[in-house]
């Protein structure tokens, strides 16, 4: 079963700390995003492996983009 | 040289040479200012220094409060004539950027092509929040006449409760023009103080239960309504409140080059380059205002105060207001969201932010924050021309 972690609101990613393969636990940070100035962290949703990574720091991203699956 | 004193030669017939030296150092000390120093001038040199101070050390606000710390200082220096009408440069930069209209409604033009809508677009029942926190405008108007302010003086005081830099500037001009000063860097200082005065107050009229609430997802707006927002409430505000014409039009305009996206060029520059130019000039005659006979005054604590008042009314009716419009909706709203009522963009929907990622990390508050913050421009915009309507 995978999970999506999707960008919670609009910005930019300013950090990804999430490599394919990697073993996450939920509530880890997973992105730094930043909108209105202002860095939010975006957190795994559940335990697992990451299978991908669809953002690299700089990208602009929009609310409900998927920004790496959980599997 | 003879024995005849001094005092019996004419004074053409001594060489210029052997003139005492100490009668030129005095008539040289004569020309500088030391000698005119007040100490109200030196107290006000360590405001200005505060505020540059701040301004530096802690980034308060430092685009305002550079210039107007720089400002006053140069208010209070003697024989500089830099505020003396028709001739002091910083009097024409007063004279024909703030008295004249001109910079306030720049700043507005800048900040329409800056502000995002779509938030406000995507859940247009959080207009209300931004309406019901200028509450604290109209209470501490009628509170400061009670204390003895004059009718337009006390416009100018209560304005401050909007957290408003630009729209308090350009009433206060208006109305009660030897409060500028004090009335715009009230508000200024307490836009930079969102982040401590509001949060107590969200703590307090909140529960812990109501701060985790998420909000349900926004409908997605689509281009064209951000298109035609600036375009349609520029006729219905104006047509309602046409004293608040010159702030509206120049915010409308500015973030309908935003939208429109074919003037990439004018939406840059009213962003960028116009804005930065108009900030310079905005901050420097408003510190000179502040001299010290203008500034020492004990009213001057009470306007502070009064400020501070105004705005904590204007946090806590915005809260207030989001509970109640929790008794009557299907989806609860957040009602941490009503403190982003107040206009200090986007300060007060940060702070929102953080207090409910607080109470529930994995919550995003910001952007549902952003759609009463952006109402609360509007909202002061339109305090500040029914004031001018009723008053000017």
């Amino acid at each position: 079963m995978s999970e999506e972690i999707l960008a919670p609101l609009a910005g930019k990613i300013v950090k990804s700390l999430l490599k394919v393969g990697d073993k996450v636990e939920e509530d880890a940070e997973a992105f730094i995003l930043e909108a209105m100035k202002m860095e939010t962290p975006v957190y795994v949703p559940c335990d697992g492996t990451v299978q991908s990574v669809n953002v690299k720091v700089g990208d602009e991203v929009a609310e409900d983009d998927i920004l790496a699956v959980i599997e | 040289m003879t024995d005849i004193p001094l005092t019996e030669i004419p004074l053409t017939e001594i060489p210029l040479t052997e003139i005492p030296m100490i009668e030129k150092l005095l008539s040289l000390t004569a020309t500088t200012g030391f000698l005119y120093l007040t100490p109200g001038m030196l107290i006000m040199w360590a405001i200005g220094i505060t505020l540059i101070y701040l301004a530096i050390a802690k980034e308060y606000e430092p685009l305002l409060l550079l210039p107007i710390g720089f400002g006053i200082l140069l208010a209070n220096l003697p024989l500089t004539d830099l505020m003396k009408p028709d001739e002091g440069l910083l009097w024409k930069f007063y004279h024909f950027g703030i008295q004249w209209e001109i910079i306030p409604p720049l700043i507005f033009l800048g900040l329409g092509a800056l502000t995002d809508f779509g938030p406000l677009l995507a859940r247009p029942s959080l207009i209300f929040l931004g309406a019901g926190a200028q509450a604290g405008v109209y209470f501490t108007f009628f509170f400061a006449h009670l204390m003895g302010f004059s009718i337009q003086e006390s416009a100018g005081i209560g304005i401050i409760g909007g957290a408003d830099g630009p729209t308090t500037i350009f009433l206060t001009t208006k109305l009660a023009p030897h409060l500028l000063g004090s009335c715009a860097v009230a508000a200024y200082s307490y836009m930079a103080l969102v982040p401590i005065i509001q949060p107590p107050i969200m703590k307090m009229l909140t529960t812990p239960e109501e701060r985790v609430i998420r909000m349900k997802k926004s409908r997605k707006v689509k281009p064209l309504e951000k298109l035609l927002f600036p375009i349609v409430s520029t006729l219905v505000i104006i047509l309602l409140v046409p004293a608040s014409a010159p702030l509206i039009s120049m915010f409308m305009i500015g973030n309908l080059f935003r939208e429109a996206k074919v003037v990439e060029r004018l939406t840059h520059a009213a962003q960028n380059e116009l804005l930065n130019i108009v900030t310079i000039f905005l901050g420097l005659p408003v510190g000179a205002t502040m001299n010290a006979e203008n500034f020492l005054q004990p009213r001057v604590i009470f306007i502070f105060c009064l400020g501070l008042f105004a705005f904590m009314i204007s946090t806590a009716t915005g809260l207030l207001l989001a509970k109640a419009m929790n008794l009557f909706l299907k989806d609860k709203i957040n009602p941490l969201l009503g403190a982003a009522g107040v206009s200090a963009v986007p300060m007060a929907a940060r702070v929102v932010h953080k207090m409910g990622a607080e109470a529930d990390k994995k919550n995003y508050l910001l952007m549902y924050a952003m759609g009463p913050n952006v109402a609360g421009v509007i909202g002061t915009v339109i305090a500040a021309g029914i004031f001018l309507t009723l008053l000017g």
